[in-house]
């Protein structure tokens, strides 16, 4: 990077919101996703909206890409620097700067770490619904930016379900609103589509979000099955009966296990675990929890506990949300997988997974969000064994395309990113991919803002079919035309 | 064909077209965007006034000879169906399997899917429910260059790529034609009851719907008439029950009428209506400015209303909200949409470059 360009960021941001030095720089070299590892030319860490417009405006002139940055736990590279560009790294922009519990809106920056959100209006019964794994370390910029969904999403919705407004600096450095504390604001819904976008159309700065009242009443029943397929059937039972709980979620005996050696859950020792959760009125849940735990029953399920007090609902809960990293306890190396299939083609998924599985020799734990299809396999594997870490890829990435192939999505949470970008032309004809790329061109015609992510070839915008004419990303060497 | 529909054909002076299927559909907005004549999408016609007035109209493009419920996969709780399927119809096939879309639009008789998506009309059930934008999950598009597209996909959970039915939702057919949308559904109600509470006066309104909303209850719906607060309860007899005790000390509750549920639909008369923004802890303030109204618990309000309009949206707007103006061409029908209208505008260029698809109808001449 040109020292005048680092002079530029140093006038803006003082000393102590500029890194430049490369044993500094490494720390942001990759985010939760650590096989894709880019150093960037520099990092920022600005604390007001004034900077984050400044420095983009520096970048908008320079013609640097840049990559916005929250608690890096984003787990498909979408943090992951660009080569020659900066990291904007909003963590010190961590205000909460409204609560307003008459009208459930809470304002925030984008470096509120979501279980914080919670924390500040817990005390009025309030509470924040999307609550990704990661929630305790995770930044809601970083949720806007990856519409993190979360073990409840499947009655409370996801991110964008909860964002209602959002202030956003554009990758030319202006300024620009959408949405606000009420609904419907008039003209299209940016905020709608700015929320997943991955970091490629902008940065929010400051963040609009909805607050739920908290129930009255929430239980948590824990079903153990021989088998997941037999968990899955009670699921559709369940789904059949009218009911929609706040969360149901599934795991197989070798992540139970992990679990177990992680966090000492008590799980049930079985086969297909299934975590049930009910909230609402109290009279309600009463009703409902009685036949969940017939359906249970009629599915095969051998023994049922219901968690009796708070402290066992968060102890159920800790197991599951500790699933991931505790694969460290049964495995060298693990690849967390985050596909979704229609609900439904659940058995045969796992039939399939199964047989992948003896064909690889290659261990596979599966923890669900099975109410919503949403499964995260995690292949276990050895990375000291010579071609173990491809055969690990190669049979993570032939589940995606098997969710594909059922009519699902190759990620219900974690985002493409740099992760999944070449899997987007399976599931998107060309045609699909061009059109979503029309809104990139409006938000950033130079592919300054993540320029690399999400979509596998980048659509160079406002080019007219049949001439030729170079964009100045090619000859800035930033963009390839294919 | 709807009457409104040949009504609006003849005063726009405009050619009726029903294509029967995707590529036609394609193909006719390529020819007329490669010909310079504007098109206005249609369904049953029902909200053809909504927005300002077209700066040009020649083609009006039915959509209701594409009405097909392609899949409904009721064990996964999604239907895919296509624009030109009215409500009602959808409705009464997904209730087959005890099923339904949880919104609860105007006109549902006559109101397509293309139209109630285009026009972001949710009803009183996004209180429960959440609104369209929440509820859609894939669609697909005819751009104005004869581009088929398709977004999002038929999984509740997916965040692969940019979220266009959110985009498109409201949008007023003005980025391309929406041919087909997937939606997540939900289980007909087990039961249901709507409760009414007579109110004295606008605090008394605001008292019983923030008490309503800050209580552990869980309404499908909340709504404000004049002199009334409505709540409609849904779910098992017990958990019904439950909340209707809790209620009960609210205010003098009655057993209200499932009707008080069209009373937003009755209010549409030849005065000029329009459609206000609020947030929840003003609705009774906000609705004070009207003499027939009824304001959801959201926030979203409709009125009849004879007087200023440039005066009510300024008021509206100070306090954050917004008004929308129906059948009125003496006034733009949206108000500002802020900073952001250069970036609708650019949003707009990319996908309609030549103003094809309902020219000057939306936001800030789009």
């Amino acid at each position: 990077m040109n020292p005048r360009t680092l002079e530029d960021l140093r006038g803006i941001l003082g000393p102590h919101g500029l890194i430049s030095s490369s044993e500094e720089l490494r720390t942001y070299e990759c985010d939760g996703l650590t096989n894709f590892r880019v150093i960037p030319s520099a990092v920022v860490l600005p604390d007001s909206t004034e900077q984050v417009q400044a420095v983009v405006r520096v970048c908008h002139r320079e013609r640097i890409p840049f990559v916005a940055r929250g608690s890096g736990t984003g787990l498909s590279g979408g943090a992951l620097p660009v080569a020659g560009g900066i990291v904007i790294s909003l963590a010190r922009m961590r205000r909460i700067l409204e609560v307003d519990l008459p009208n459930a809106r809470v304002v925030v920056e984008p470096g509120v770490i979501n279980l914080d959100v919670t924390g500040r209006v817990a005390s009025a019964n309030f509470f924040y619904a999307p609550d990704p794994s990661s929630q305790s370390v995770c930044s809601i910029g970083g949720n806007v930016a990856e519409n993190s969904g979360g073990a409840h999403c499947l009655k409370y919705g996801f991110t964008t379900t909860h964002v209602l407004g959002l202030e956003v600096v554009l990758p030319d450095g202006s300024l620009v609103h959408f949405g606000g504390k009420t609904l419907d604001a008039p003209g299209y819904d940016l905020a709608g589509v700015f929320v997943g976008s991955e970091g490629t159309l902008g940065i929010a700065t400051k963040i609009t979000l909805r607050i739920v009242k908290r129930p009255e009443c929430v239980r948590t029943l824990l079903a153990a099955f021989h088998s997941p397929t037999e968990a899955g059937a009670a699921v559709s039972g369940i789904i059949a009966a009218g009911m929609l709980p706040a969360a149901i979620e599934m795991m197989d005996n070798l992540a139970i296990q992990a679990a177990e050696a992680a966090v000492h859950a008590n799980y049930p020792d079985c086969g297909g675990l299934l975590l049930v959760e009910l909230d609402g009125p109290l009279a309600e849940v009463d009703a409902l929890m009685a036949q969940v735990d017939e359906i249970c029953r009629q599915h095969g399920a051998w023994e049922i506990r219901v968690a009796q007090s708070e402290a066992e609902r968060a102890l159920v809960w800790k197991g599951r949300k500790a699933a991931f990293a505790a694969m460290g306890r049964i495995s060298p190396n693990y690849i967390v997988q985050d596909g979704v299939i229609p609900r439904t083609s659940l058995p045969q998924i796992l039939s399939e997974i199964d047989q992948l599985s003896a064909q690889t020799g290659l261990r596979v734990a599966n923890v669900f969000h099975a109410g919503d299809g949403n499964l995260h396999p995690l292949v276990l594997y050895d990375r000291r064994i010579e071609g173990q870490e491809k055969a690990a890829e190669r049979l993570s990435e032939r589940i995606l395309e098997l969710c594909i192939e059922k009519g699902g999505s190759i990620t219900g949470e974690h985002g493409v990113g740099e992760e999944k970008k070449h899997m987007m032309s399976k599931m998107f004809a060309e045609p699909d991919l061009d059109t979503m790329q029309r809104v990139r061109c409006a938000f950033d015609p130079l592919h300054l803002s993540n320029p690399t992510k999400v979509f596998p070839r980048t659509r160079l915008c406002g080019e007219k079919p049949g001439e030729y004419v170079p964009h100045p990303l090619e000859i800035a060497g930033v963009a390839e035309r294919f | 064909m709807s009457r409104a529909v040949l009504t609006a054909a003849e005063r726009f002076g405009a050619a009726i077209v029903e294509p029967a299927d995707e590529k036609e559909t394609a193909a006719i907005l390529r020819n007329a965007n490669e010909t310079g004549q504007a098109v206005i999408p249609t369904g049953g016609g029902t909200k053809l006034d909504w927005g300002n007035p077209p700066r040009k109209a020649d083609i009006l493009l039915s959509m209701r000879r594409q009405s097909r419920i392609i899949e409904h996969a009721w064990a996964d709780l999604t239907v895919t169906v296509e624009a030109g399927c009215t409500i009602a119809e959808l409705q009464r096939t997904l209730a087959e399997h005890g099923q339904r879309l949880a919104i609860d639009p105007l006109w549902p008789e006559r109101a397509t899917i293309g139209g109630i998506l285009s026009t972001n009309d949710s009803g009183a059930l996004r209180l429960g429910y959440g609104s369209l934008r929440d509820l859609i999950i894939g669609i697909t598009l005819a751009l104005p260059d004869g581009t088929i597209a398709s977004s999002g996909g038929k999984v509740v959970k997916n965040v692969a790529g940019y979220d266009l039915p959110k985009l498109a939702t409201g949008s007023l057919g003005t980025l391309g034609v929406i041919t087909r949308a997937v939606f997540r559904l939900h289980p007909l109600p087990r039961n249901t009851k709507t409760l009414t509470i007579a109110v004295d006066d606008a605090v008394s309104m605001q008292r019983v719907v923030s008490a309503i909303l800050g209580a552990q209850l869980a309404p499908a719906a909340v709504q404000v008439r004049q002199g009334n607060v409505d709540i409609l309860l849904e779910g098992t007899l017990d958990g019904i029950a439950a909340q209707e005790s809790a209620i009960d000390k609210f205010g003098n509750v009655r057993e209200g009428s499932a009707a008080v549920w069209n009373a937003r639909e009755e209010l549409w008369h030849d005065t000029p209506m329009v459609k206000f923004t609020t947030l929840p802890a003003r609705i009774a303030a906000a609705s004070a400015s009207f003499s027939r109204f009824v304001t959801q618990a959201t926030g979203i309000g409709y009125a009849q209303f004879d007087g200023d309009l440039q005066a009510l949206r300024t008021a509206m707007e100070k306090d954050g909200g917004s008004l929308m103006i129906f059948g009125n061409t003496a006034i733009d029908a949206w108000g500002s949409p802020g900073d952001a209208l250069p970036l609708m505008r650019a949003v707009k260029e990319q996908f309609d470059p030549k103003g094809t698809l309902n020219p000057g109808r939306f936001v800030g001449g789009i």
